[in-house]
């Protein structure tokens, strides 16, 4: 854990001295070039956001509705077809959705249930295991204006229901065979 | 399939909330939300100057294409569409070094420029290309070294070993990965089977 915690804590200050000193090597006007570089992440950011309201507010209105709820409750049975823990199939729904709303799900399972039980261990592995795809396809093709997505949502939310499963083959496998 | 998937949330949300009686709830989830979105965006005004900016400084002394030379058969394997040495390689590479650390704020900067790049390549249409819909399978699946963030819940919840979740993430990320990218290419030759492109 020492190495971990210092390895975060170090990695960003090295990484950012490396590229100044080879920037300055290289006789990069470095300040100047960090301010126009920086202007341009300005501009990103405003673009992204009509996406995301876009985004959150119908995936909130869905939410708030209750209709997600009745979508968790529908695939329950199909999900203990498999062997698959129901305390954890909401929180392999919403990690697709909105990355807050998985957060608080799996810090409740793991208030529940115990950070070293089998459940608290596969909140962990679930919620680490994926990212937000909604949000992911919002903020990339936001940033530059992307519109027509072709099959990009089909890939990232069959690639969602792969690391959830091999999330609870890999706590299975590792912890409890 | 976006607009459907949008207005099918909106609208089915609307019904589902007229029958359950709770019409006041989803009033206040539209503001609210639209609110967060907006503040979420400005939350990463300060990370996207910040790393843009020095990556500015990477790009212009050259380090990306180092980076692209040394991981030539990976991106060209994954990117078969992108030519030899172009910028977009070394941000594909960035972001996905970032993602492999844990660094989720350093992977957003450097994920948007590489599409920035790949956009000017597919002539600037507002159409996903193929190279694009790869990256984003990567990073809905991203590999993860260290899970920060919960390594620490569970640490805030007295976990006897906190850490002891990364060896099973890595796992099921790489597996997540490799699905993605299968997924990725057999949806990409499936498109053009139907003669799109």
């Amino acid at each position: 854990m020492n190495f971990v915690q210092s390895f975060s804590i170090w990695f960003i200050p090295l990484l950012i001295g490396f590229i100044l000193l080879y920037g300055t090597y290289k006789k990069v006007p470095t300040y100047e070039t960090f301010v126009e570089g920086g202007k341009e992440g300005f501009s990103i950011a405003i673009n992204i956001i009509p996406f995301l309201v876009g985004m959150l507010v119908a995936i909130s209105v869905f939410r708030a509705s209750g209709a997600l709820d009745y979508v968790m409750l529908a695939m329950r049975p199909l999900f203990s077809l498999f062997h698959i823990p129901a305390e954890v199939v909401p929180l392999g729904l919403m990690r697709t959705i909105s990355g807050t709303g998985a957060l608080g799900m799996t810090s409740d399972l793991i208030a529940t249930h115990g950070p070293d039980s089998f459940i608290g261990r596969l909140a962990s592995t679930i919620q680490g295991s994926t990212d937000t795809t909604f949000y992911v396809l919002t903020v990339y093709f936001g940033a530059v204006g992307i519109k027509k997505m072709k099959y990009a949502l089909k890939v990232g939310l069959l690639a969602d229901l792969i690391g959830f499963l091999a999330s609870i083959a890999a706590i299975s496998l590792l912890f409890y065979s | 399939m976006v607009n459907y998937i949008w207005v099918g949330m909106m609208v089915i949300g609307f019904f589902v909330a007229a029958i359950n009686g709770n019409m006041d709830k989803v009033n206040a989830a539209i503001f609210t939300s639209a609110k967060e979105a907006v503040t979420l965006s400005f939350a990463m005004i300060s990370i996207l100057v910040f790393w843009l900016g020095i990556m500015k400084i990477a790009e212009k002394g050259g380090l990306l294409e180092v980076l692209a030379y040394l991981f030539r058969p990976i991106v060209k394997w994954l990117f078969p569409d992108i030519p030899k040495d172009h910028p977009a390689q070394g941000y594909i590479l960035s972001n996905m070094a970032a993602n492999l650390l844990g660094l989720g704020n350093a992977a957003t900067p450097m994920g948007i420029k590489a599409m920035e790049q790949l956009k000017i390549l597919n002539g600037g249409k507002n159409e996903a290309s193929r190279s694009m819909i790869t990256l984003l399978a990567i990073n809905t699946s991203s590999i993860t070294l260290i899970p920060t963030t919960i390594i620490a819940i569970r640490m805030s919840y007295n976990s006897q070993s906190p850490t002891d979740i990364v060896a099973p993430t890595l796992l099921a990320t790489a597996v997540a990965t490799v699905g993605a990218i299968l997924i990725d290419r057999y949806y990409y030759y499936r498109s053009l089977q139907k003669g799109g492109k």
